[in-house]
């Protein structure tokens, strides 16, 4: 397809503010007669409050009000609730006091006395799963969406059974398979099997998830740290327990979310519901500490793989376990995408998942980019690698033997896919790195140093449908396009904006985006999350452009005579196919459309619409032409974002130190609809994969369960020292057929790519010795390189 | 089940005040600088001083534990410097003091009298011409999501005006007191990078 604007890139209108310091993120905002409130927060692992004596910190000068668990919007009992008096992890906010300073309001904490009863804990899922081990809950140690709590124990003699090396695998909780998996390990030539731990991890997005609430009668406005704009809107309503249309939600920027802002989250409730209870504007600073406890996890894995290959590589069967750790809530379905997402890479003939979800005593585990998906691509490529090593095959070709297509089918339920360009990404990749001599530089030595050649692939399900599109026309005929995504900083907000105004022939410089602000009208669309918003966006957009494009020719039939089908849209006018001189501005059809009524200016509106469109429409009827619909248009299997990354590195076998020498990561997102973006994407996807594989920690100690990770570097994210100052990007750029301009995400996949392309040129520098954990941090290399033991047991969690 | 006596929380610290995580949460907790609208603190009283912000004198009342990031944001109303860990560990409060990019996090206001100060909100011309480093971030998309970029701009002006033609690698070691979760880097190094090439 040709375009003007898709493909091409672009000024984001964002992006002054962020370079001038004029962005107003949750805490630059501030209102008259505006106070704080802190939060006492739990500082045992597992525990039930009582006798909570307020009465000190109540008169303390200056001190407002306290909010207690009682007083909050009751939650579903495996949720993550806004205040608790029976916390389950350490940092789980137990009351909020608001005072005129936050000083006050801290000092009053301080003042308050309660009871506190230590319930029995644990931060490792194994341990809860042995006879007798301790549950993190009273409900039991096993849950997750769709699996009510329960408790499950496993048998002594699976522990046994599995010995020391490798993971116990007792009964699961799920379970799926397909082919004939006895059958297809008989076959295989070559057979592995290795026992994996990959770490949780903190999102430690640099905004705190700060909010400001304040109420204007039976409307709460709140300012909130959100990567989505519409999707949280009625959760958070009913956190805050009031109708949706009462809530006024301004999200205009965001300060990285990575997943834990993408839905509703319950703590931006409590200065709202704090706000009601004193008539005080409230501001609830986040400090860092506790957004490394409240701010979500991704989950850790403890894994199990048996692997069968033919003598070309091609994996013929596959058999995975996982046993993830949960947090103490339903938490996320990481253990299942994992499985998912081996199926789809590597395509095996028959393949078998089970895993268990286990509740644990560390925070609330929510989505993380590619969640189970980047997981599972660093444990299981290594395995690829090794497999390769022992069949004599090359590393690009039995990842390309084993890659998906266009009629590959994944999973339990088999579900097929939109678009898989995983081949051609490798080819591409493969010639961009000039693979077939890098590969030649594998285990060359330069004094203490060795290098080593990766190469990792990565998958996600990325891009949804069923969401609105709305536009309006004003009278001076600027198109206004309104967006509900969210700003997670993907700019993709614009991005899949310029669909509608590619639709309708406009000149960008004539378009805005509305974003933000609830209250300026805003669809219902899916959060700007899962990699899902350049496919998801576009097509909702593009349904909002259509009606608007139907629209402008009824216009022109009924005022300039004709049927709609005479008439053509040209230069920002609709005009006679026939006599350009018949013709309308879109400036004068807009006039008409407020004139003509009816759905031509939003006063009526299809009745399939969501409410919350329903309600943008009504906002905004009467002022122009309204384009509005729903995505309607078909979608027959997952959308595969799938990419590939190519890493060389330098490892010093005394020091443990390594140096990436060369990355490039190569996307298959369909059609690119901003190349700067993407390659922001591409780049940036690789910045945290290197953290997942080579640096990032989330370590609880399992006497007391305490964190010792809440510092950024102690967490230890990659900094510009740590990564290459200059990366290498491309793109398949294959039009995925169910997408109206081509496009899919790519987001996540780009994270697990090159955490798994690295943590392959380690061991490839070592070899070809596996560590089957993340992260492998340098005195995991140098114990191995000096044939020590390492410091941690095999399935240990929490070991660097 | 775990029986454990009953104990209220003020002894229950005191029996884990020994433990390093929960010495460093409740030292965090207790040290919190929220000075935002105080008017008492157990640190002093407010005194009124002058600042140089951005060119301008500026009297301002400020705590004797107050820092500058403080004072900046909540009292001079300059919320372009942000706070993404008020510990300096992140750079996203990063302003120039006399020329040297410091964390306001971690400077205490008192200790910026008789000093120049200067923030992203004054880096633009009078007339609202953009620093280069500025337009540069634009026309390389140098942010994401926006929130360390004050930060990540302020770093690489006192890098420019000191060495006006930078290496890619000098580039990222004097910008590396700047951490970016969306892995900004590459982006800010290629902004950084023209903003010299433009001249500053």
């Amino acid at each position: 397809m040709a375009f003007n604007l898709i493909g091409k890139n672009f000024t984001p209108p964002d992006i002054y503010s962020k370079v001038t310091g004029k962005a107003k993120y949750a805490e630059d905002f501030k209102v008259e007669g505006m106070v704080f409130c802190r939060l006492l927060t739990s500082t045992i692992p597992h525990a039930r409050v009582s006798n909570i004596n307020l009465n000190e910190a109540l008169s303390t000068p200056g001190v407002l009000g306290v909010l207690t668990a009682d007083e909050v919007t009751a939650t579903d009992i495996m949720d993550n609730p806004i205040l608790t008096n029976h916390p389950k992890f350490i940092g789980q906010p137990i009351l909020a006091v608001a005072a005129e300073s936050e000083q006050i309001a801290q000092d009053a904490i301080e003042k308050i006395s309660f009871e506190i009863e230590a319930l029995p804990f644990t931060v490792d899922p194994l341990e809860s799963l042995f006879p007798g081990g301790p549950n993190a809950r009273m409900e039991g140690n096993v849950a997750n969406p769709g699996i009510e709590p329960e408790e499950v124990k496993w048998q002594v003699s699976d522990f046994v059974a599995a010995g020391e090396s490798h993971l116990p695998m007792g009964s699961p909780s799920r379970e799926w398979s397909y082919g004939d998996l006895d059958s297809a390990f008989a076959s295989s030539v070559y057979v592995l099997e290795e026992s994996f731990v990959t770490q949780g991890l903190s999102h430690n997005s640099m905004e705190p998830r700060t909010a400001l609430a304040y109420w204007d009668g039976d409307k709460c406005i709140l300012h909130a740290s959100s990567q989505s704009q519409s999707f949280p809107h009625p959760g958070v309503a009913s956190y805050i327990g009031i109708a949706p249309e009462n809530l006024v939600f301004i999200a205009e920027f965001c300060g990285g979310g990575f997943g834990s802002k993408g839905g509703a989250y319950p703590y931006v409730a409590i200065p709202a519901l704090m706000s009601k209870k004193i008539n005080r504007p409230v501001m609830m600073r986040i400090s860092r500490n506790e957004e490394a406890l409240i701010g979500s996890a991704r989950p850790g894995f403890q894994g199990r793989a048996r692997l069968g290959f033919d003598q070309n590589g091609k994996m013929l069967a596959a058999d995975l376990y996982i046993v993830q750790d949960n947090g103490p809530t339903n938490g996320f379905n990481d253990w299942l995408s994992a499985g998912d997402a081996l199926s789809l890479v590597y395509t095996p003939n028959a393949m078998r998942f089970r895993g268990v979800p286990v509740l644990t005593n560390t925070p609330h585990r929510g989505p993380q980019r590619g969640p189970g998906q980047n997981q599972i691509a660093n444990a299981i490529e290594p395995m690829i690698d090794k497999a390769a090593r022992e069949l004599n095959i090359d590393p690009l070709a039995i990842r390309k033997i084993n890659a998906p297509n266009n009629q590959s089918k994944y999973g339990g339920s088999q579900t097929s896919v939109t678009s898989a360009y995983l081949s051609e990404a490798l080819d591409q990749g493969a010639e961009m790195f000039n693979w077939n001599e890098r590969r030649q530089r594998s285990g060359q030595r330069n004094g203490t140093k060795v290098t080593g050649i990766g190469i990792g692939t990565a998958y996600h399900s990325a891009g949804s449908n069923g969401f609105d599109g709305l536009l309006r026309i004003d009278t001076d005929g600027i198109l206004h396009i309104h967006t509900g995504v969210g700003n997670l900083g993907t700019y993709s907000h614009t991005a899949t904006s310029r669909v509608a105004a590619e639709v309708l022939g406009y000149s960008w410089d004539r378009c805005v985006v509305e974003r933000g602000d609830s209250s300026k009208g805003l669809p219902w669309n899916l959060g700007q999350f899962g990699s899902n918003t350049s496919f998801t966006m576009t097509r909702t957009n593009y349904a909002a452009a259509q009606d608007a494009v139907i629209k402008i020719k009824q216009i022109a039939a009924l005022r300039l005579g004709g049927s709609e089908e005479d008439y053509e849209l040209h230069n920002e006018r609709v005009q006679h196919s026939n006599d350009p001189n018949v013709s309308l501005s879109f400036a004068e059809v807009a006039q008409i459309a407020i004139e003509e009524g009816g759905s031509y200016s939003g006063l009526t509106y299809p009745d399939e619409i969501n409410p919350m469109t329903k309600r943008a429409v009504d906002h905004l009827a009467g002022s122009g032409l309204i384009g509005v619909g729903r995505d309607n248009l078909a979608r027959s299997g997952s959308v595969a974002a799938l990419a590939a990354g190519f890493i060389e590195i330098e490892l010093d076998l005394e020091t443990g130190d390594w140096e990436i020498k060369d990355y490039v990561g190569i996307a298959d997102c369909g059609t690119v609809l901003h190349p700067l973006g993407l390659s922001h994407q591409v780049k940036g996807g690789a910045v945290m994969g290197i953290g997942l594989a080579g640096y990032e920690r989330h370590i609880y100690d399992p006497q007391n369960g305490l964190p010792a990770h809440l510092g950024l570097c102690h967490s230890k994210l990659p900094t510009y020292l740590d990564v290459p100052s200059e990366m290498r990007w491309g793109a398949v750029a294959l039009e995925d057929p169910e997408n109206p301009v081509g496009a899919k995400g790519i987001g996540e996949p780009v994270q697990g790519c090159a955490s798994a392309a690295l943590l392959c040129a380690i061991s490839d520098a070592l070899g070809g010795h596996l560590f089957n954990r993340t992260p492998v941090v340098k005195d995991m290399i140098i114990n191995f390189t000096a044939g020590q033991n390492q410091s941690y047991g095999p399935l240990q969690i929490s070991s660097a | 089940m775990i029986t454990q006596p009953k104990t209220s929380r003020r002894n229950f610290i005191k029996g884990v005040i020994a433990s390093g995580a929960a010495a460093s949460s409740s030292a965090y907790m207790f040290g919190v600088s929220g000075c935002s609208n105080q008017q008492v603190s157990p640190g002093g009283v407010e005194r009124l001083i002058s600042l140089n912000v951005n060119g301008m004198t500026r009297n301002v009342d400020v705590l004797p534990n107050e820092t500058l990031a403080m004072t900046l944001r909540y009292k001079l109303g300059l919320t372009g410097t942000k706070l993404g860990c008020d510990r300096g560990e992140c750079g996203a409060c990063t302003v120039l003091v006399d020329g040297v990019n410091l964390y306001a996090c971690s400077l205490l206001t008192h200790t910026a009298r008789n000093k120049q100060i200067i923030t992203i909100e004054g880096l633009e011309s009078s007339d609202g011409m953009l620093h280069p480093v500025q337009q540069a971030m634009i026309d390389e998309l140098g942010p994401q999501c926006g929130f360390c970029t004050p930060g990540q701009i302020m770093s690489a002006v006192a890098l420019l005006s000191n060495n006006p033609n930078p290496t890619r690698d000098e580039v990222r070691r004097a910008l590396s007191g700047n951490l970016c979760r969306c892995g900004a880097y590459d982006h800010y190094i290629n902004a950084v990078m023209l903003a010299a090439e433009r001249g500053v």
